[in-house]
């Protein structure tokens, strides 16, 4: 690459700016412990100069925690060690040499805290300490890189390769009729799992290439019925969802209480749902009605007393399939 | 606006740093009833609402929205934010009423993504 080439390099392109943002979100999203390099070498205040040194070149290292008893005293680093050569003073102790001011981060502090600290600081590095004060680790600037780097390399790898294989499930399986069937359990009145399967449904349809609309139609649909099971049955019930290259077809059922009066049920605004569910934002009466409006068919059979079962389809056009965007 | 611009207009606190800045929003939609949420807001809105359980987030999950503000100065529980940040959606606290900030954001230039819902229109793609 000529020299000038660097200079003549002014905008970003998409993908630069995307890793960028997820380099501010890793910032926030790292904890020092993922990045600090662990259980490094260390000398106590007696340790000559001398002796650093020699540690230093053996270990590859340019700076080391002093500690006095298993307390952190200190830190010395090659710099010190430069102004202890210019002395020719390599038998004095490091007590005399080390710094004693120093700025030290909490293992489980975010990486942004400690990114905070080197930029007004200036330091070249910081022991990492553990909630009892303990020495744990230290941190420099070239460990919090390369940490984010290797997560930016594994996010990108992960996320790319399980879209690559779902998107492509169908294409290398021979058969007169293929189709993925996913189940969840859904247990009566946990609200705060409200949802989980239907997250699940709608990031396996994204993956598998759906185009967002199809997705977000699902997720919609599943969620209101997710939310019925938590919110309605006496234990529970089962979502099926059936994935086929042209329809989704999803099942959703349980044993019991029952619906009493289907046509009631569907009728807006009409609920059974207890103040505490409404407190919850749900029990507006609009949970099968809006149900209905996502999806292409729907079947509701209940008999009371015995359960309830909701059939719903969504048909896939290959215009739908090819995704246009939102 | 993105999510940076909108968190200055409503003095908002942002609660998860897993939540992507730049991303643009459309348009913005108020309503403390999920269902309703659900019935009538168009992707990409912003979510104004007064009730801060997960699921809030789960329900901006659904329907694609861009951002989530808590009115009043709601803080949210630790299983929302928990939720928020593994959804990777911004989840923001801001100190004024839900009447204010919708006039803010209107004045700033925000279209309204609420839809009037109409039980026999069957558009759920928009």
């Amino acid at each position: 690459m000529p020299p000038d080439s660097l200079f003549q390099r002014k905008t970003l392109t998409q993908a630069e700016t995307e890793n960028i943002t997820r380099v501010e979100e890793l910032a926030y999203e790292l904890k020092v412990e993922e990045v600090m390099t662990p259980s490094p070498v260390t000398v106590s205040p007696q340790t000559s100069m001398s002796a650093v040194l020699e540690l230093f070149r053996q270990n590859r290292i340019s700076g080391a925690p002093v500690l006095d008893s298993g307390k952190l005293v200190g830190l010395v680093s090659i710099e010190d060690l430069l102004k202890c050569l210019q002395k020719a003073d390599l038998e004095s102790a490091t007590s005399r040499y080390m710094s004693t001011r120093l700025l030290t981060v909490k293992a489980s502090d975010p990486v942004i805290e400690a990114l905070k600290l080197f930029v007004s600081s200036h330091y070249g590095r910081m022991p990492v300490l553990n909630n009892s004060g303990n020495l744990v680790g230290i941190l420099t600037k070239g460990d919090i890189t390369s940490g984010i780097l290797h997560a930016i390399e594994h996010d990108y790898h992960e996320e790319e390769v399980r879209r690559y294989r779902a998107s492509h499930l169908f294409e290398d399986i021979e058969s007169d009729r293929s189709s993925l069937i996913l189940r969840y359990n859904i247990k009566q009145g946990d609200f705060t799992h409200g949802g989980a399967a239907s997250s699940a449904i709608k990031r396996a349809l994204l993956r598998l290439g759906a185009n967002p609309q199809i997705a977000r139609r699902t997720g919609i649909a599943v969620y209101e019925a997710e939310m019925n099971l938590i919110i309605h049955t006496t234990n529970g019930g089962i979502i099926r969802v059936e994935i086929e290259p042209n329809q989704i077809s999803i099942t959703i059922s349980d044993d019991g209480p029952g619906i009493e009066d289907v046509n009631l049920a569907m009728r807006p605004g009409y609920s059974t749902a207890t103040e505490t569910v409404r407190e919850l934002g749900f029990g507006a009466g609009m949970g099968l009605v809006n149900l209905q409006r996502c999806v292409d068919s729907m079947r509701l059979e209940s008999v009371y007393g015995r359960g309830t079962n909701l059939r719903l389809k969504i048909f896939l056009s290959d215009k739908e399939s090819v995704g246009e965007g939102s | 606006m993105n999510v940076k611009e909108l968190i200055k207009l409503i003095d908002g606190h942002l609660y998860n740093g897993s939540a992507d800045l730049q991303r643009e929003v459309k348009g913005g939609c108020g309503a403390d009833l999920m269902s309703d949420v659900l019935a009538s807001i168009q992707p990409e809105a912003v979510l104004l609402t007064g009730l801060c359980n997960p699921q809030v987030v789960r329900t901006s999950v659904m329907a694609d929205v861009a951002a989530i503000i808590l009115v009043r100065g709601k803080t949210p529980p630790p299983e929302t934010l928990q939720l928020a940040e593994q959804e990777q959606i911004a989840l923001i606290s801001s100190p004024f009423g839900m009447f204010e900030l919708c006039g803010r954001l209107y004045v700033a230039g925000l279209q309204s993504l609420e839809r009037a819902v109409d039980g026999s229109d069957c558009n759920c793609d928009s």
